[in-house]
């Protein structure tokens, strides 16, 4: 069954269109992940799907129910949690839970098994009785997720989880991810970090400027970005000969346009994964007669995958 | 409905908790009172006489009780920062009435407001202030605070659901002193230019403080005629009413779409 469907979603604000068109289908069960620069749109999609701000137009439909006419059982199946830590500084960590599970009806002792049982199971029964506001960021984050599980949803929104976060944490965020997707909570996710994508996610959906750019699983994903040759022509050796000559070898291997920046000697091409070895590209340029300062077959940047998604859409 | 109450029960527990954790909070709330009583009551009550010749502590401190019980001060702050912190994100992500934590907010505020209404009037009776009138008086004055503050309430949550955050509700709350001084709490208003007079005769806090004047036998500011001074506790029963009515609809509409 699909968790979550979308439609030509808009959303304005003033002249700023937040979002300009996005389409969604997430299956239910796993991880989506919905990556995107700064401004692209992911906060504003999650505030749409989580019904706490409406659509200029376009559907959504999640767990079943639509947005816009049902909110309420929308809100009966999701979970959030918001790019800040929503989380109460002025009382503890048990009592934040708790106070959820009494808004929830769980009732008085329900609320407060469930508020001691969450903090034992993500570690941090430790610190719960402290006041919130002594708790390090990694610790509120987490906090504000669990705030999100208090009755433990179909489908779990989380908008960034781990932004801002170091190295530990964001560590031990995932590990919390990967747990509830384990036990067979849809979770859709926001973030900015390619890696992040990868490490968690069944399906990611790039977003750019307010429209998806590309979707799928992240091995299609990286079959359809490929991979990036960097050429750097020596110094003193990057005549119009050496240039033309790399441009050919390049030009044989490329899935795609070559980027030159003469300035720093420089040439990229997109290559497909598993396309051509390094040594390889080595022999090849040194046949061809041509003077090499660095030579490189790496992984595409962030950017260059978001640019790649634009220009698929395009 | 039931179910509205029993989520607005749960806001007001949040609300209680916290300042169960944060006295200061509390302190501040009645310092500020004493800190007038000391002020007013001490350097310059001297040089205010009351028309009539009243004791002017007496005539103070019923003053201060209105200034209290209208701060709209904690709501708006309270909400202004539950908005800038995703907090009203996550309770509107919740499925509960929207109308739910509002009003526990305002339901606890109100607790709040008759607690600081015990300690004050201790303060009060220690620098010589008096009841006057019986017990069914009094229980009509502690209500009307109750009432007021909760009233009072729902201003603040607006304003705070306005403003957005935590800074802004800072800086816009040096508004409302001038407001509380724009009354008859801290000398009587005759001595006033008429426009001035009129507003400050008009303004609901005046009412508020002229209600609690006449229900705990304490001397009174003159009316100069204007209607709200000469029905004191009928015009803040209306002030009351016409707040609610216009800031419960507008708080729970901004609420709901913030
Ligand atoms: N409440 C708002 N008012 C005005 N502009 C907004 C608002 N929310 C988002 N925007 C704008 O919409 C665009 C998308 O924002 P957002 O969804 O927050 O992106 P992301 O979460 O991907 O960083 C940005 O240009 C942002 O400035
Ligand atoms: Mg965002």
């Amino acid at each position: 069954m699909v968790a979550i469907e979308a439609a030509g979603l808009r959303k304005s604000f003033g002249k700023v269109e937040a979002l300009r068109g996005v389409d969604l289908a997430v299956p239910e069960g796993g991880v989506c992940a919905l990556l995107g620069p700064n401004g692209a749109g992911k906060t504003t999609a999650i505030r749409i799907l989580a019904t706490l701000t409406p659509p200029d137009a376009g559907t959504a439909r999640v767990a079943g129910h639509d947005v816009i006419a049902e909110p309420r059982r929308v809100r009966e199946a999701i979970g959030l949690a918001g790019q800040h830590a929503a989380v109460d500084d002025d009382l503890s960590g048990w009592e934040n839970l708790f106070i959820i599970g009494l808004m929830l009806h769980l009732g008085r002792r329900r609320a407060r098994a469930r508020a001691t049982e969450l903090l034992e199971r993500f570690g941090l029964d430790g610190a719960g009785n402290r006041l919130v506001k002594t708790w390090s960021g990694g610790m509120r984050r987490r906090l504000d997720l669990i705030a999100s599980l208090v009755v433990e949803p179909e489908i779990l929104f989380l908008d960034e989880p781990t932004t801002g976060l170091d190295p530990r944490s964001r560590a031990e965020i995932w590990s919390a991810v990967r747990e509830l997707a384990a036990s067979g909570t849809t979770i859709l996710l926001t973030t900015q970090y390619l890696d992040e994508a990868d490490r968690l996610a069944s399906q990611i959906v790039i977003i750019d400027a307010g429209r998806v750019t590309l979707q799928g699983r992240p091995g299609e994903l990286k079959d359809r970005i490929g991979g990036r040759v960097d050429v750097v022509l020596a110094d003193g050796a990057a005549g119009e000969p050496a240039w033309t000559a790399a441009e050919t070898v390049l030009r044989g291997i490329a899935a795609g346009d070559l980027a030159a920046d003469r300035d720093t000697r420089s040439l990229t091409a997109p290559v497909k994964t598993g396309a051509i070895t390094l040594p390889e590209l080595v022999r090849r340029l040194d046949a061809a007669g041509v003077d090499v300062e660095d030579v490189s077959v790496r992984k595409p940047t962030l950017d260059e995958v978001f640019l790649a998604g634009t220009e698929t859409a395009a | 409905m039931i179910t509205a109450v029993t989520d607005g029960a749960a806001a007001a527990e949040r609300q209680l908790r916290r300042l169960r954790h944060d006295p200061t909070a509390i302190a501040l709330t009645v310092g500020g009172p004493v800190f007038f009583i000391v002020i007013f009551g001490y350097i310059f009550g001297s040089a205010i006489s009351v028309p009539g010749g009243g004791n002017y502590r007496e005539f103070l401190v019923p003053g201060l009780f209105a200034t209290t019980g209208a701060n709209i001060l904690p709501a708006m702050v309270a909400m202004a920062r539950d908005s800038g912190r995703g907090v009203v994100d996550r309770f509107r992500s919740l499925p509960i009435a929207r109308l739910a934590v509002p009003f526990g907010q305002a339901a606890s505020t109100a607790v709040y407001g008759a607690i600081s209404f015990v300690l004050m009037a201790a303060c009060g009776l220690a620098v010589g202030w008096r009841i006057h009138r019986g017990a069914g008086y009094v229980l009509a004055a502690l209500a009307l605070i109750v009432a007021f503050q909760f009233a009072a309430t729902w201003i603040g949550m607006y304003a705070g659901l306005v403003l957005g955050n935590e800074e802004k509700a800072g800086q816009a709350s040096i508004l409302v002193f001038p407001v509380m001084m724009l009354s008859n709490v801290f000398v009587p208003t005759q001595g006033m230019p008429a426009w001035l007079r009129a507003v400050a005769d008009w303004n609901p806090v005046s009412a508020f403080a002229a209600s609690l004047r006449e229900l705990f036998g304490n001397p009174a500011a003159p009316a100069n005629g204007a209607w709200p001074l000469l029905h004191p506790v009928v015009a803040s029963a209306g002030w009351i009413a016409v707040l609610l009515v216009i800031f419960v609809p507008l708080c729970v509409a901004r609420y709901a779409r913030s």
